[in-house]
């Protein structure tokens, strides 16, 4: 019995090393959304395209994805033809123009095309913070029932759609 | 308390990487301004790793330290506002992490330690000063 004693700084650093090792290798950048669960926090904002000022309740219906994304912001550009590719495939997108300003985004969308069902405008970014953005792009997938199922921080691309699309039902 | 904390961080991070991002801020009241203050340095940013909202300029530091500023002015609680925060960003943006189930171990665990390797010692001590005097006799 004594001489188990011996063994328990042994034992300690196994489970240790087996603890840590298993952490190797994970996204320390990775950070999970606070909204994961929930509806989409209450809104009152100006469309993009129509001026009106739109609500929770004027949500497209089933499921559909929420894209933050600005003119100003470079990940924004590259990630812009994959996201009309998703809209011509059938995907629902609504698009926060974050931070931005009403022409150059109203430009972007003539120029670039519009991928988005609606696109509302968070000019302060106060909205953002509602939905806990950090930043453009970001985007939160919502499920049939309208809960908020994944979010996804950075441009959506191939490899990032294999895993969100997932999420979409 | 906070001040002596953050001399240690200096230190800690070699002063030259340590620069104050800070706005020009009103406040109605010094009462206010300390508990600015003090709520930037706990609570962290949310797009950096290890930079509270003092610390940090990036854009949401920014907004996130006006909304500080703007709840305090609107009279919310401290609470309120680390609620609001941690509603919209998880416990990632607490530096103080709540106490709960999850958090026990976080919490209570160095003390659990220290109860233990005090028990042990005492129990070893005890065993020797037993041998000893058995030794004597």
């Amino acid at each position: 019995m004594r001489k188990l004693l011996f063994f328990i700084p042994l034992a300690a650093f196994s489970i240790l090393g087996v603890l840590f090792f298993l952490q190797l290798g994970k996204d320390s950048q990775y950070m999970p959304s606070a909204l994961i669960g929930k509806t989409v926090p209450d809104f009152n904002l100006v469309s993009l395209l129509s001026d009106e000022i739109l609500t929770q309740e004027d949500l497209p219906n089933g499921p559909f994805l929420i894209n933050f994304w600005g003119t100003w912001c470079p990940a924004c550009h590259i990630e812009h033809p994959y996201l009309m590719a998703l809209a011509q495939s059938g995907i629902t997108l609504v698009g926060i123009d974050y931070k931005d300003e009403k022409a150059p985004a109203q430009r972007w969308l003539v120029e670039k095309g519009n991928p988005y069902q609606m696109v509302l405008m968070d000019e302060m970014g106060r909205f953002g913070i509602d939905m806990g953005v950090t930043g453009a792009p970001e985007t939160f997938v919502v499920n049939r029932s309208g809960i908020i199922v994944y979010r996804h921080q950075g441009e959506i691309n191939e490899q990032s759609w294999q895993q969100l699309k997932g999420y979409l039902k | 308390m906070i001040s002596f904390r953050l001399l240690v961080l200096c230190l800690l991070l070699n002063l030259s990487s340590f620069a104050w991002a800070e706005e020009v801020m009103s406040f109605s009241s010094d009462l206010n301004q300390i508990r600015y203050q003090s709520l930037v340095n706990e609570l962290r940013c949310p797009k950096c790793q290890n930079q509270n909202l003092a610390d940090s300029g990036s854009g949401i530091a920014v907004d996130l330290r006006e909304q500080v500023h703007q709840m305090i002015e609107d009279g919310k609680s401290d609470q309120e506002i680390v609620d609001y925060m941690v509603a919209r960003y998880g416990e990632f943006v607490l530096y103080r992490p709540q106490h709960s189930s999850a958090t026990f171990l976080l919490w209570y665990g160095p003390f659990i330690l220290l109860a233990i390797g005090f028990t042990i010692f005492v129990s070893v001590i005890v065993r020797n000063r037993k041998r000893r005097n058995g030794a004597r006799l």
